[in-house]
This record gives structure tokens, C-alpha cells and sequence, in this order.
């Protein structure tokens, strides 16, 4: 077997399992690992937004610091670190912000979306038809030339900035930081319930969790894992390469799920997860073209960012800033009747095509 | 030879430019000029799909030239 076919197993296997063990130590259910939703929670955590139920999805999440690092180190490890920007960056930030509405009017990112399938949650599927819909718009005008520039040498320390800001974000979570007597910080209460009933407030141990995002972070740099390149590759190079990684996190997450009792397959009563079959579908179409013009998934930009990306790095600051759209807003978790929702998906999916459109060269 | 210029591009922008470049002008040599060792493994993994033999990347300045020749 070649050397990165073995990668793109491994890095499925360790994501599957440590998904499945988060969960076992405390991370929401059908979660263990969620790219969009954590960053939300540290978006959450130093107060982008503010919720009437006090406390809920606000958490310095270590997973997403852990990635950053793992994938950063790996980088430097093996020569790959090299700062590079400048491909359009404010077309990024604003593409991340509108993939973080996409990923939460779903209630999670593509990895999340394998996950929640491995656990019998059907709503997934809906939101995996349309998430291939997306991928398959921005595929449409790839083949049409579409970039958004190229990226050009940067300064050395520009590359440093995402890692930076991730030290500075651990900083912050080990010190239990409060910038006021109300915070933020902000911290979700264990067991917390969020809006809508489920628990989302509650995590593994920093520790444990900081050390799973390493090994990711490892793994999903050296594999190149990338759920949105998985179906992109499929349709364009008729490349199954990336859909190994894909497909075994999801076989992986099955099996234990049925070894564990945690299989549960339906529609309904899914845990973190809502059955509006509309905005799963447009949520996560509007994920999938955002993904494949920024050139990669929301784990994918994580790795990015920590290899020197700085382009990486703004679409990472842009999915904050749509964590706090998106809350502050109400357009996360898109049932039937979110009207303001559905009108930002729809946004972002036209800014998108238009975005795919203009840039066609 | 053909030259393609994959620098700065984002995935998989290169690979459908080589890709494009290699059935554009069958049975001939391919240099590509590439900045980041994923897009090395990536354009190496469609080539040789696609029956081209690739050289090892000799890299200089911070970049790599990958030359591929029909097989």
C-alpha cells in the first residue's frame, strides 16, 4: 500500500476514534469533534455573542488550539511551514463568514456531518445531498477556470498569527481569564442545556482535548484530509484519494457507535441536531461552494493556517465573526420557521456564486 | 517543453491546470513550477493516473520544479 493512502486511513481511524472518545469523556453526543461548532464556542467564549440563556456554547474549545498546533509543528517538522498571503483576502474572511452560517443553520461542519451520520442521524444525509449540491456548484466553475488569485511570499512572522492567536486563546482558558466581573471570558456550565434543549455546554478535559486536537492536527496535516476535496476530487479527477479519510471516519464511527449502544437511526431527537430538512440541505450547500472556493473544508483551513497560510488564517477569523452573525442574529439552527435564517443562507449562497462567477478566468 | 506555473494556487486549481496542459498536448514533456510540497504529492498522484511519468521535484528557492514526461 502507498505511503499516503496509509495516511489517509490513519488520519480517518484517529479521527473516528477520538470522536467517539471525546464524546465518551464528555463532549456533546454525535459531536466528539466539530470544526464549526467549536469555533463557535470560542467566538462564543470571548463574548462575539451574547445569548439569553447564560453560559451555553461559550468555551475555549482546546481541540480547535490543538489542531492548529498539531498541524503547525508537523509543518515545521517536515519543512512545510511557509507563510504565504495575499489571494484575496477580504473575499475569504467574507466566504468563511458565510460558511460558518451555512455550518450552523446545519449545527455542524462537514466532519460533523460524517460523524452524525456514523451515529443513525438521517437529518446528516439530508444535509450530505446537499453539501455534495454545493460541492458540485463550485466544481461547475472550477472547471471554468475559477480562483481567487494567486498567493505571494509573505513576512516570515505572518504565518505566526493564527498559532499566535491560539497561544494567546490558551492563555486565556488556563487562566480562566475575566475581563469583567460578568466576563467574558465566558464559560459553558457542564451540562448546560442550549436553545435548543440539548446539551451543548459540555466538554472533555482540557488536557485530554488539547492532546486530541494534537494528533489530529498531525494526522489531518500529513493525510491532507479534506472533507469538501474528498467529493471535489471525485467529481473532477475522478480521485477517490481524500474519500478514504472520509469514508473511514465514518465506518470507523459506525462500528463503535453500534459496539457502544450510541447507533440511533432517525429523524427525530437526534442530539445537538434539528429535523428542518430545508435549511440542512441549504445549510450545508452553502458550506460545501464556500469550501471549495476557499479551497478547502473547515478542518482543512485549520491545517492551512498553522502550515504559513495567512489567507487560511483571515477565513478562520471570518468563521468567528460568523459565529457571532449567526448568534447574535438568530440564524443558527435552521428549523422551518426561521425566516431571518433562511434569508442569510440564501445571501450566501448567491454572494458565493456570484463571488464563483466574477472570478472566472 | 510545456511550462505550467502552479505557484499560489489554491487546491486543486493546479491539478486541473496540469491536468489541462497534459491532454492539450499529448506525448509531451511537463514542467511544473510549484510552491508547496501538497500540491507536489497532488499533481504527481493525477500525472501518473493520467500515464505520465514523474521525476523527483527538485526544489530551489523555496519552490520545486516537477518535471513529467509521457511514459
Amino acid at each position: 500500500m502507498k505511503k499516503d493512502t496509509i495516511w489517509v486511513i490513519a488520519a480517518g481511524a484517529v479521527v473516528g476514534i477520538l470522536a467517539v472518545v471525546l464524546t465518551k469523556l464528555g463532549n456533546p453526543a454525535n459531536m466528539g469533534f466539530c470544526i464549526a461548532c467549536f469555533e463557535r464556542d470560542i467566538a462564543g467564549a470571548l463574548g462575539f455573542f451574547n445569548w439569553n440563556i447564560p453560559a451555553a456554547v461559550q468555551y475555549i474549545r482546546p481541540e480547535i488550539l490543538g489542531i492548529v498546533f498539531g498541524g503547525f509543528l508537523t509543518a515545521v517538522a517536515t519543512r512545510e511551514f511557509k507563510p504565504r498571503a495575499g489571494s484575496m483576502p477580504v473575499v475569504r474572511f467574507m466566504l468563511g463568514v458565510f460558511m460558518m452560517i451555512g455550518a450552523l443553520a446545519f449545527l455542524g461542519c462537514p466532519l460533523r456531518m460524517v460523524i452524525r451520520l456514523g451515529g443513525g442521524d438521517l437529518n446528516a444525509v439530508v444535509a450530505l445531498v446537499g453539501f455534495i449540491a454545493g460541492i458540485g456548484i463550485g466544481v461547475v466553475f472550477l472547471r471554468q477556470g475559477f480562483n481567487l488569485g494567486r498567493t505571494q511570499k509573505t513576512g516570515f512572522w505572518d504565518g505566526f498569527v493564527l498559532p499566535g492567536f491560539m497561544v494567546v486563546l490558551l492563555l486565556l482558558l488556563l487562566f480562566q481569564v475575566k475581563f469583567t466581573e460578568t466576563g467574558p471570558l465566558f464559560f459553558s456550565a457542564k451540562g448546560h442545556p442550549g436553545v435548543d434543549g440539548s446539551a451543548v455546554g459540555i466538554y472533555a478535559g482540557i488536557a485530554i482535548s488539547l492532546a486530541a486536537g494534537l494528533l489530529v492536527g498531525w494526522v489531518a496535516q500529513r493525510s491532507r484530509m479534506c472533507c469538501a476535496g474528498a467529493f471535489r476530487d471525485l467529481f473532477i479527477m475522478r480521485s477517490g484519494h481524500l474519500m478514504i479519510a472520509v469514508a473511514t471516519v465514518f465506518v470507523v464511527i459506525l462500528v463503535l457507535n453500534i459496539i457502544l449502544g450510541n447507533f440511533h437511526m432517525s429523524f427525530a431527537d437526534q442530539p445537538v441536531a434539528h429535523t428542518g430538512y430545508i435549511g440542512n440541505f441549504l445549510g450545508m450547500a452553502l458550506v460545501g461552494i464556500c469550501a471549495v472556493l476557499l479551497g478547502g473544508c473547515p478542518l482543512r483551513q485549520l491545517i492551512l493556517a498553522g502550515n504559513g497560510n495567512a489567507d487560511s488564517a483571515i477565513t478562520v477569523f471570518g468563521m468567528l465573526a460568523g459565529a457571532g452573525f449567526a448568534h447574535n442574529l438568530g440564524l443558527a439552527s435552521l428549523v422551518n420557521t426561521n425566516a431571518w435564517g433562511f434569508a442569510a443562507v440564501i445571501l450566501g449562497l448567491a454572494v458565493a456564486i456570484v463571488v464563483a462567477f466574477v472570478n472566472r478566468k | 517543453m510545456i511550462e505550467v506555473d502552479a505557484r499560489g494556487l489554491s487546491c486543486p486549481i493546479p491539478v486541473i491546470r496540469v491536468r489541462e496542459a497534459i491532454e492539450k498536448h499529448p506525448g509531451e514533456e511537463i514542467r511544473v513550477i510549484i510552491d508547496t510540497m501538497v500540491t507536489v504529492e497532488n499533481v504527481t498522484r493525477m500525472a501518473e493516473n493520467k500515464g505520465m511519468q514523474a521525476a523527483a521535484p527538485v526544489e530551489q528557492d523555496d519552490e520545486f520544479v516537477l518535471d513529467l514526461k509521457p511514459a
